[in-house]
């Protein structure tokens, strides 16, 4: 899958995040970030694989699943996803009507909105990985909760309890759809 | 099963040297290598170890030698502009016959090129990259738990054949993460180091030098060195094989390059077609007796580099002499790299 944005959204934590979670439930995985020279404002992207095998090349040309932050990442990668695959977009700051694919499926949460509805809009991130979780079941929701404390630093360990609620409520998004 | 760790592959890289007893870091800043010194600015302390961020490259691979000297585990690391600022020291130790750890986690070039993913340092690392005509050990780990393991192998084959080792890495393995299953170095038996200095304790004098300036003194030396890189292209050549035994096509490459086109192959061994993978773990030595043995029976060969064909050289002088050497590289910058679906797409073009 790929999952991107702009610097400072937390993509490549949240990368982080399920790859540890995959790891945890014995899987295989492989995160590569792709990174520029700018911090905080430039483009962030990040490949992970998720495999019961051997995971091959990190680097993907196709993905099946695509989870998108701002419009610059959505325009680049939505014309790369797979055939049938999935794009779940963030429709807070993303017009998916800019690349218009018949096949694949569009999946629009508005991930600022809700996060900010949550108390913070910088747990984005963490809407974006539940509703991702929560579409592919490529890892479990007790997974991800579990792998927030190899992920974030100890000095934050008491923001997990936050970041499981804005989990669940991307995870909700999806039920609705 | 042991715990997994998920480790950047920099990282994986520092455990691996502290685990095989390097106690001697010294370096300086440069992208996309910064983990590394990070790591070990924060861990050697609490292994009694020594971090020295240097004054520059320069100075941070002559404080390796004097280390290395002593008959210490001492490493430094860089990426490509850096590793060429080294390579004059790289050529004395070479001469000298030191062993210790170099890393280059490579990036574009030339010049100062760009900090993506790139193999464009090959000739660099197996050629020799100093003056003088030498050869160090040069590995190319594809994966992290590859970083861990090769950096412990590389200090022994360090010592072992008294050389200079390298890890040639690039972006891609020094900056992904995977999950990494630590374990002690292996045991292997290791010369006694009686060549090291150890200051003025009394005992027969020793010298580390690279100068020899008596009659025929200097030729000596050079076929001695010959005669041990003979001995490693003999003993120490390390390969993966995949899926080559029945293969009508072997995909090569090292390192990241070798991780991408791997997934090509199975994408193209899913589709019905016979393709396999050989992929060089040493890339000094290389592992020509792998080539020349398989070429017997398979006649076509696409190598697939992120430059514009550097081992390609090596692997065209090891193969059957009739057999077809493709070749597929992009010189990486940014957006450059290859995808598993062009690499099947050249697989198909020469299968």
């Amino acid at each position: 899958m790929y999952m991107a944005g702009f610097g400072g959204q937390g993509v490549l934590l949240a990368g982080t995040l399920l790859s540890h979670a995959a790891m945890n439930e014995g899987k295989n995985v492989s995160f590569m970030p792709s990174y520029g020279v700018e911090k905080r404002g430039g483009a962030a992207m990040c490949t992970v694989v998720i495999s019961d095998g051997e995971v091959g090349s990190p680097v993907i040309g196709n993905p099946s699943v695509g989870v998108f932050l701002n419009q610059a990442s959505f325009d680049k990668y939505c014309p790369m996803i797979k055939a049938g695959g999935t794009c779940i977009v963030n429709t807070s700051l993303v017009d998916p009507a800019t690349c218009a694919r018949e096949d694949i499926e569009i999946i629009p949460i508005p991930m600022n909105a809700i996060a900010m509805e949550m108390g913070d809009a910088r747990m984005v991130n963490m809407v974006a990985v539940g509703a991702y979780a929560a579409r592919t079941g490529a890892v479990s929701p007790a997974a991800l909760a579990e792998a927030l404390k190899d992920t974030l630093p100890e000095r934050n360990h008491k923001y997990i309890p936050d970041n499981i609620r804005v989990l669940e409520a991307g995870a909700a998004r999806i039920s609705h759809h | 099963m042991a715990k997994r760790l998920l480790v950047r592959g920099n990282e994986a890289i520092c455990r691996g040297a502290i685990e095989a007893g390097c106690r001697y870091y010294f370096g300086y800043p440069i992208t996309p290598q910064n983990d590394i010194p990070e790591y070990m600015s924060r861990e050697m302390p609490n292994v009694n170890g020594v971090f020295i961020q240097a004054e520059s490259e320069i100075a941070s691979v002559n404080m390796v030698m004097g280390a290395a000297a002593t008959g210490a585990r001492a490493m430094t690391s860089s990426s490509s502009p850096g590793i060429s600022l080294k390579m004059e020291a790289i050529s004395y130790m070479a001469g000298m016959e030191l062993p210790c750890l170099i890393v280059n986690i490579s990036r574009s070039g030339p010049g100062l090129g760009g900090i993506d993913a790139s193999q464009g340092d090959y000739f660099q690392a197996v050629k020799g990259g100093g003056h003088g005509g030498y050869h160090i050990l040069v590995l190319a780990p594809a994966s992290i738990q590859e970083m861990y393991d090769l950096t412990m192998l590389a200090f022994d084959l360090a010592e072992i054949y008294r050389i200079p080792a390298m890890i040639l890495g690039d972006a891609v393995v020094g900056q992904m993460k995977e999950p990494l299953v630590p374990h002690p170095r292996p045991d292997r038996e290791l010369p006694a180091k009686d060549w090291a200095l150890r200051g003025k304790s009394g005992g027969e004098q020793r010298y580390i030098k690279s100068l020899y300036l008596g009659d025929g003194e200097l030729e000596a030396h050079n076929w001695k060195l010959y005669a041990k890189y003979q001995e490693m292209k003999a003993k120490e050549s390390r390969w993966e094989d995949f899926l080559t035994s029945d293969a009508d096509l072997i995909v090569t490459g090292f390192g990241s390059a070798a991780r991408i086109a791997k997934t090509a192959v199975m994408m193209a061994r899913e589709e019905g077609l016979k393709v396999g993978l050989l992929r060089p773990i040493t890339l000094f030595p290389f592992p020509s007796a792998a080539f020349a043995e398989r070429t017997l029976r398979c006649k076509k060969i696409l190598d697939v580099e992120l430059n514009t064909g550097q081992m390609v050289e090596d692997v065209r002088l090891s193969v059957a002499r009739d057999a077809e050497v493709h070749f597929y590289g992009r010189p990486s910058g940014t957006g450059s790299l290859p995808t598993p679906e062009e690499i099947l797409g050249q697989i198909k073009k020469y299968y």
